[in-house]
């Protein structure tokens, strides 16, 4: 197991100090500084607040109800994504966006208004929580919904477990005629090619992403796959899940991913399928959560720990700003063996500080590396910030205060709903840095 | 399908057995000192697909109260086929030392209650000639350290008391399963610092005791390297083992 509180990418590593909350009647520590966590899935301090506390939900992991009939669930905000699948995909139903991980809890995926390969279609995670439960830190309760209290509710979807915590939440999930997906993948040769496909795709297909190759250069820049997929129809036999499970059960001295691991990572994974394009019904294990099939993977990266950079650059800026920013990771030669691209929809979410605008978004990993990952990080955040753009707090560990001011515009009426008694060391870094 | 009695159903290890229990469609019978909690997990496990479940609120050092208990399980399930004792106190080790009075109340409820319950199933299984008996003792039972022998006293016997009645029981067909598990990242461990791979979660191991019920095991360390652990431990003399601070 490894240790409690600490988040995803253990960058900053800092020791976190921090209680579990078991039952819904639990009221908040009685501590001037506290953070609602859940999974710690989040990359960079979002979910951590150092010198202060948090409050874990992990056993906070309970169903209060589901109703077959509508895809109604109730559930404590401490329950995983994983738990919820493996109630309801039996039953006919699913989740009607998903991040790239099942082991991110309710309340985290609420709080960061998560999306999945679906966005174009369904929106952020936010726009299927039908209500929830809000518990401030003076001791307050209250429920919120679209029509009841909707300021804390529009200010919780993305607002980043600052304005209280969640204590349960109603989802309504999406009624599937199998969960296996009908993948289609497209060995695409450069980003021209990529917008072309994301276009073509947008009304044929449910999920959509690519993976993209991040050391190719010059006219074979934004080369990748491209993943489309709908899911597999009532007639088609169910996929059965694979067996093999694979962990990092240690500690590597150093970072396992390097240059040199990277280049040949990439160079095969893009060469992995010979033909242009390959058809398959597959389990949505594989097909949504990858990466969970190793776990703790993130302690691939050493002691050091990792970064995700991910934002969105608007739908006029996108070829250009995504080409600049894989032109200067490629020159940098770092980057990760996962560099995801996608187009968002512009299916809107309550949250007022909601991640998620109509244009593209890439994600991708770094090994830290010192002064040589945040100048590159600068770099890109020039292109975000020229582009109209904007950076995903809940991946993020260096976002400057006035990007990120910048880049939200409702976080002042945000901050009237901000619980006082709660904090991070996000909110801590954007909002006072300067000050 | 199985009816299964779950006494201290508040524990965080009782309520991953019983999640995965549920799962099964079991009848599950929860009792433990709080109603209000009891309720929160009634709900839920009636969502993960138990075919009924049943709450009794009762201090586990309410001995009057077992007969009762055992009773009104078998009335609301029809039968009872198993009982999962899983209640328990991690004492203050210091207080128990300046206090005689708060190492009674310790041994009371992790050792006394237990020989209660165990007492009453037994009598109850032995005559319906089937039945599980599954109960959680601890490492610390193994031997006696100066940081917790006073918990250390209590599992250790009910580890004993559990060896006998497994002999006892052998002819009758009821099965006797004693769960050591080592240090697991529990409300009850909130206070340890953690972190580490000794560390176990409680869905481990409560994945660890429904196998062990389903295989018929007869004492199971979970996870399970803690075997090894504790055979070294059992075998330092006691002349080196006095002087280590453990
Ligand atoms: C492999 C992997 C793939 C991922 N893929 C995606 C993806 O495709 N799309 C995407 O959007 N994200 C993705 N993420 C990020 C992840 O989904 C989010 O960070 C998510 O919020 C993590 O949930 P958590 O339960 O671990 O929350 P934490 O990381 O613990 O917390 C996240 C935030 O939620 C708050 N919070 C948590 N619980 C509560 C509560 N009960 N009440 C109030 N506030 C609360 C915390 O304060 C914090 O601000 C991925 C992460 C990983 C590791
Ligand atoms: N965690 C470990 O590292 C570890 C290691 C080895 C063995 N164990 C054993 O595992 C078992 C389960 O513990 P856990 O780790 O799951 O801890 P836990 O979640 O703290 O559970 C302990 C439970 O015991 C109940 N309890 C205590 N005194 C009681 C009483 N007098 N009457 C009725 N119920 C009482 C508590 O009920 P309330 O909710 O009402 O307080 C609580 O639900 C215990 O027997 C423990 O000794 C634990």
């Amino acid at each position: 197991m490894t240790k409690p509180y600490v988040s995803w990418g253990r960058y900053p590593y800092k020791e976190q100090r921090g209680m579990d909350l078991q039952w819904r009647t639990d009221v908040l520590p009685q501590e001037p500084n506290v953070l609602p966590q859940g999974n710690a899935r989040s990359y960079g301090d979002s979910c951590m607040n150092q010198g202060g506390l948090v409050a874990s939900t992990r056993f906070l992991r309970r169903f209060m109800q589901f109703d077959p009939a509508t895809g109604l669930l109730q559930c404590e905000s401490g329950v995983q994504l994983a738990d919820i699948i493996n109630l309801v995909e039996p039953q006919g139903w699913f989740l009607a966006a998903t991040p790239g991980t099942k082991f991110a809890t309710v309340g985290g995926c609420i709080a960061n208004d998560v999306h999945g390969k679906n966005h174009h279609l369904e929106g952020t995670f936010g726009r299927h929580v039908t209500r929830f439960e809000l518990v401030r830190t003076d001791g307050t309760r209250m429920i919120c919904s679209p029509t009841e209290n909707t300021g804390y509710f529009n200010a919780t979807i993305g607002g980043l477990g600052l304005t209280g915590l969640i204590v349960w939440a109603e989802l309504q999930l999406k009624r599937v005629p199998n969960s296996a997906i009908n993948l289609e993948t497209i060995k695409y040769k450069d980003l021209a090619t990529f917008f072309e496909l994301s276009a073509e795709s947008e009304h044929t297909h449910e999920y959509t992403a690519a993976w993209i190759d991040c050391l190719a250069s010059q006219e074979k820049l934004g080369r990748g796959h491209f993943l489309r997929g709908n899911h597999a129809k009532v007639t088609q036999p169910r996929v059965a899940a694979g067996k093999l499970k694979l962990s990092m059960p240690i500690d590597p001295p150093l970072s396992l991913v390097n240059s040199l691991s990277l280049r040949a990572f990439n160079t095969l994974y893009y060469n992995r399928q010979m033909q242009e394009r390959s058809y398959a019904t597959v389990h949505y294990d594989p097909f949504f959560y990858p990466l969970d099939f190793v776990q703790d993977w993130n302690r691939m990266y050493g002691p050091k720990g990792f970064l995700q950079y991910q934002c969105v650059v608007p739908n006029e800026t996108s070829y250009d700003a995504t080409r600049e920013m894989l032109q200067r990771i490629a020159a940098a030669n770092s980057g990760s063996f996962l560099v995801v691209l996608k187009v968002f929809g512009d299916v809107p979410s309550p949250g007022l500080l909601s991640f998620p605008r109509p244009g593209a978004t890439l994600a991708l990993d770094f090994p830290y590396q010192g002064n040589k990952t945040l100048h590159l990080f600068d770099q890109l955040d020039d292109v975000v910030v020229q582009a109209g753009g904007a950076i995903y707090p809940a991946k993020d560990a260096h976002m400057k205060a006035d990007h990120f001011k910048l880049f939200y515009p409702n976080l002042e009426t945000f901050t009237q709903y901000k619980d006082p008694g709660i904090s991070s060391s996000f909110w801590r870094r954007v909002m006072e840095a300067n000050a | 399908m199985k009816n299964w009695i779950i006494v201290g159903a508040t524990s965080a290890i009782a309520e991953s057995v019983c999640r995965l229990w549920a799962t099964r469609g079991y009848k599950l019978f929860l009792v433990a000192r709080n109603e209000g909690k009891l309720q929160q997990i009634a709900q839920d496990l009636k969502v993960r697909g138990a075919a009924q479940v049943d709450t009794f609120s009762m201090d586990a050092n309410a001995f009057e109260l077992h007969g009762q208990c055992f009773e009104t399980a078998q009335k609301s399930m029809g039968k009872v086929d198993g009982i999962f004792i899983a209640h328990g106190t991690l004492p203050d080790q210091k207080a128990c030392e300046t206090s005689f009075n708060v190492a009674r109340a310790e041994i009371e409820t992790n050792a006394l209650s237990v020989i209660s319950l165990c007492t009453i199933a037994a009598n109850h299984f032995e005559q319906q000639r089937q039945g599980d008996i599954a109960v959680i003792s601890s490492v610390a039972g193994d031997r006696g350290r100066q940081s917790n022998y006073v918990y250390g006293a209590a599992k250790g016997m009910v580890s004993v008391f559990l060896q006998g009645l497994r002999n006892r029981l052998a002819k009758s067909g009821v099965h006797v399963l004693t769960i050591k598990p080592g240090f697991v990242d529990t409300p009850m461990t909130a206070s340890i610092d953690k972190g580490g791979p000794l560390w176990a979660s409680a869905d481990q191991v409560a994945a660890g005791i429904v196998k062990s019920v389903d295989k018929k095991c007869n004492v199971v360390y979970l996870p399970w390297f803690w075997w090894i652990i504790m055979n070294i431990i059992r075998h330092i003399p006691e002349f080196i083992f006095k002087k280590m601070k453990l």
